[in-house]
C-alpha cells in the first residue's frame, strides 16, 4: 500500500503554545498524495493551509510548536527524524515553492549561486557542474538566455522570472514531492497560467507528487486531480476535482463555489457571500466548526462535531447533513 | 571528444558572460562612489593623512624625540613648521608620527571589533538562548561611559599601546555586536531565510552564507564609526595620561603637553587638534557616504 502513496498525512495536529495558551492551527488532518498527482489544498486565509505544509516540512519554530500524528513520506515518519536527517530531505526529496517571489530570494547573491547552492548541498557536485545544472534548470523553466541570467542578482529580473528561479531551485534536485504554497498569488494572470503549465509539465516529466496550496479555485480546476478543502484547521471535504465542482457536499464548499463570479451569469446580481467571519482559533466553536456560519445548521451541528465520513470512494465530507443537501440538490 | 569540446566552449561563454557582467557592475559601482561627495571628500582627506603617516620619516627633518633645549616653545617658522614644544621637540614631527599611532590604533580596533562584533552579533541573533547571555553582558559593558571603562581597563593593564587597543576593543565590541544583531534579526525573518531552511541548509550555511552578506552594509558603516571614535578615545586616554606612555608622539600626548602653555604656545594645541579633527571628520564623512551608497532605501543611492 505505502509504495503507491508518496505522502501520507495521518491525523496531523499542530499546536502552537502562545501567551494566551495553546492553539491548534491544524487539527486532525489526514490526506494522501500519490506520485504524479496534484493535490489541491484550498480554503480561506487562516484555515491552516500553510501551517499544514510547513508542518510537513517541519519549518515551524521548534520550541513553540508541537506536532502530533504522522507524516509518512515514502513510508518514513518525518516527524520523528532528527534535524540532520530532516535537512537531507528538505530541498532534496521534498521541496517547497514559496508564495512571494519578491522576498524569497537572497538579494545579495546571484540567482545562479542560489540554484547551485542547493545542488551542491544535496548532490555533492563540483561548483562548475552545479552551475551547469543550474543553467539547465533555468532553461527548463523557460527563462531565455539562462547563461546570462545566471550571473544576475534578483533585483535585476522581473517577478515572473523570480518565481521561475524559485521553481528552478525547488526542482534542482528532482524532488519526489513538491509543495507549492500559493505559487501564483503574487503574479499577474498571464504569468500565472505559464507557471501553472510549467509545474504541470515538470510534474509529468519527473513524475513527482505536488501539493498545490491555494485559495484560487480556478487554479484548482486547472491543475489538480484531487482537492482537500480546509476550514479552521480541519479537512471538511476531500474529493476528486470534477466531483468537487459538479457536486460539492459541504455547505462551506458550496459557498466557496457560489462566490466565484460566473462568466455567463446575471451581472446585476451580487456575488454570493458566506456570512460571518472565520472564528479565531482561540475560540473554536463547539460542535461543527462551520455551524455558526452555516444555513443548514441545527441543534446537532452546534453541539457535536461531525467526523470526516466516506461518501463514496472518491469523496469524503465532514458534515451531519450532507445527505439532506444531496437530496435537495437532486430535487431542484 | 566532441562533447568535451562543447562543454569547454560552453563554460568559456559562461565565464565570458560573467566577466562582462562583473566589469559592467564594477564600472557602475565606481561611478556611484565618485558621485558621492561625502565618500570622495572623506576618502581624499583620510588618504592624505595615511600618506603622511606612511612616509613620516621622509617628510620630517627632525626626530619626534629629539630635544633641543635652546629651541623651546618656538613659534612656527621655516625650520619648525608647527613650532616646538616645551622640551624643544619639533611639533610637526610629533604630529606626523602621532598620525601613525592614531591610524594604527584606529584601524586595528576597527578590524578586531568588526570580527568579534560580527561573530557575537550573528550568533546571538540566530540562537535565542545565547542571545540572552551575550546581550546581558553587552548591556553591562555599555552601561559604563566608554571613556571611563577604557580608563578602568587601562588602569588594570598599565599604559601601553597594545593595551589601548585591547581596552578599545572591549569598549566598542558590544556596540558593534548590537548593530550586527539587530540587522541580522531583520534578515533572519525574511522569507528567503525560511526558503533556505526549506532547501535543507544548515544553521552554519544560513548564518554565514545568507545572513552575513546582507548585514555587511550596516557593519561597514558601524566600523567607520568605531574607527573615528577609537581615535578620539585614544587621544583622550593619552591626554589623561592613561593611554600611550609619555614620550611617544601621540596627538593626545601633544595636547597634554600643550595644556599648561596653552596661552603662550597656541601651536601645541591647534596643530594636533586640527589633525585629530580632520581624521575624525573624514572618517565620519566616509561612513555617512558609504551608508548612503549601500542603503537601497536612501535616495542618494540611485545616482
Amino acid at each position: 500500500m505505502s509504495s503507491t502513496h508518496l505522502l501520507e498525512v495521518n491525523n496531523l495536529k499542530t499546536t502552537f503554545s502562545t501567551e494566551k495558551g495553546p492553539i491548534t492551527a491544524v487539527d486532525d488532518v489526514t490526506f494522501i498524495v500519490k506520485a504524479g498527482e496534484v493535490l489541491g489544498i484550498v480554503g480561506e486565509s487562516g484555515c491552516g493551509k500553510s501551517v499544514t505544509s510547513e508542518s510537513i516540512m517541519r519549518l515551524l519554530n521548534e520550541r513553540s510548536t508541537k506536532y502530533e500524528g504522522e507524516v509518512l513520506f515514502e513510508g518514513e515518519n518525518l516527524l520523528h527524524l532528527d534535524n540532520k536527517e530532516m535537512r537531507n530531505i528538505r530541498g532534496n526529496k521534498v521541496s517547497m515553492i514559496f508564495q512571494d517571489p519578491m522576498t524569497s530570494l537572497n538579494p545579495s547573491q546571484t540567482i545562479g549561486h542560489q540554484i547551485a547552492e542547493v545542488i551542491i548541498l544535496h548532490q555533492k557536485l563540483k561548483r562548475k557542474e552545479a552551475y551547469k545544472r543550474a543553467e539547465e534548470m533555468l532553461r527548463l523553466t523557460g527563462i531565455p538566455s539562462p547563461e546570462k541570467r545566471i550571473h544576475e542578482y534578483p533585483h535585476e529580473i522581473s517577478g515572473g522570472m523570480r518565481q521561475r528561479v524559485l521553481i528552478a531551485i525547488a526542482l534542482a534536485c528532482k524532488p519526489n514531492l513538491l509543495i507549492a504554497d500559493e505559487p501564483t498569488t503574487a503574479l499577474d494572470v498571464t504569468i500565472q497560467a505559464q507557471i501553472l503549465d510549467l509545474i504541470n509539465d515538470l510534474r509529468d516529466e519527473m513524475n513527482m507528487g505536488v501539493i498545490m496550496i491555494t485559495h484560487d479555485l480556478g487554479v484548482v480546476a486547472e491543475v489538480c486531480q484531487r482537492v482537500v478543502v480546509m476550514y479552521l484547521g480541519q479537512v471538511i471535504e476531500e474529493s476528486d476535482v470534477e466531483e468537487l465542482f459538479s457536486r460539492p457536499l459541504h455547505p462551506y464548499t458550496r459557498g466557496l463555489l457560489q462566490s466565484i463570479p460566473q462568466l455567463d451569469g446575471d451581472r446585476s446580481q451580487k456575488l454570493h457571500v458566506i456570512e460571518g467571519i472565520v472564528p479565531s482559533l482561540y475560540e473554536v466553536p463547539k460542535g461543527c466548526r462551520f455551524a455558526p456560519r452555516c444555513s443548514f445548521a441545527d441543534e446537532l451541528c452546534l453541539s457535536e462535531s461531525p467526523t470526516l465520513e466516506n461518501v463514496n470512494k472518491n469523496q469524503k465530507v465532514r458534515c451531519w447533513h450532507y445527505e439532506k443537501i444531496m437530496q435537495k440538490e437532486l430535487s431542484c | 571528444m566532441n562533447t568535451i569540446n562543447e562543454v569547454i566552449i560552453k563554460s568559456d561563454t559562461l565565464s565570458q558572460n560573467k566577466k562582462e557582467l562583473s566589469i559592467e557592475r564594477r564600472a557602475l559601482f565606481i561611478r556611484r562612489v565618485l558621485a558621492n561627495k561625502m565618500i570622495v571628500t572623506g576618502g581624499v582627506i583620510l588618504f592624505f593623512i595615511s600618506l603622511i603617516a606612511l612616509f613620516a620619516p621622509v617628510i620630517t627633518q627632525f626626530s619626534p624625540y629629539e630635544l633641543e633645549s635652546t629651541n623651546r616653545l618656538k613659534a612656527p617658522s621655516a625650520t619648525h613648521w608647527f613650532g616646538t614644544d616645551n622640551f624643544g621637540r619639533d611639533i610637526f614631527s610629533r604630529v606626523v608620527y602621532g598620525a601613525r599611532v592614531s591610524l594604527v590604533i584606529g584601524i586595528s580596533v576597527a578590524l578586531i571589533t568588526a570580527v568579534i562584533g560580527l561573530f557575537l552579533g550573528l550568533y546571538s541573533a540566530y540562537y535565542r538562548k545565547l542571545d540572552h547571555v551575550l546581550m546581558r553582558f553587552a548591556d553591562g559593558l555599555m552601561a559604563f561611559p566608554s571613556i571611563l571603562l577604557a580608563i578602568a581597563i587601562m588602569a588594570v593593564m598599565g599604559p601601553k599601546a597594545i593595551n589601548v587597543v585591547i581596552a578599545l576593543v572591549i569598549v566598542e565590541s558590544p556596540v558593534v555586536a548590537r548593530v550586527v544583531r539587530s540587522a541580522a534579526l531583520v534578515i533572519k525573518e525574511q522569507t528567503y531565510i525560511e526558503a533556505m531552511k526549506a532547501q535543507g541548509a544548515s544553521a552554519w550555511r544560513i548564518i554565514w552564507g545568507h545572513i552575513a552578506p546582507n548585514i555587511l552594509p550596516s557593519l561597514i558603516v558601524q566600523i567607520t564609526y568605531v574607527f573615528s571614535v577609537s581615535m578620539i578615545i585614544e587621544a583622550a586616554l593619552s591626554f589623561l595620561g592613561a593611554g600611550i606612555p609619555a614620550p611617544s608622539p601621540s596627538w593626545g600626548n601633544i595636547l597634554f603637553d600643550g595644556k599648561s602653555v596653552i596661552y603662550s604656545a597656541w601651536w601645541m594645541t591647534v596643530f594636533p587638534g586640527a589633525f585629530l579633527l580632520l581624521a575624525v571628520l573624514s572618517s565620519n564623512l566616509l561612513g555617512d557616504g558609504i551608508r548612503d551608497l549601500l542603503d537601497p532605501h536612501s535616495n542618494k543611492a540611485n545616482k
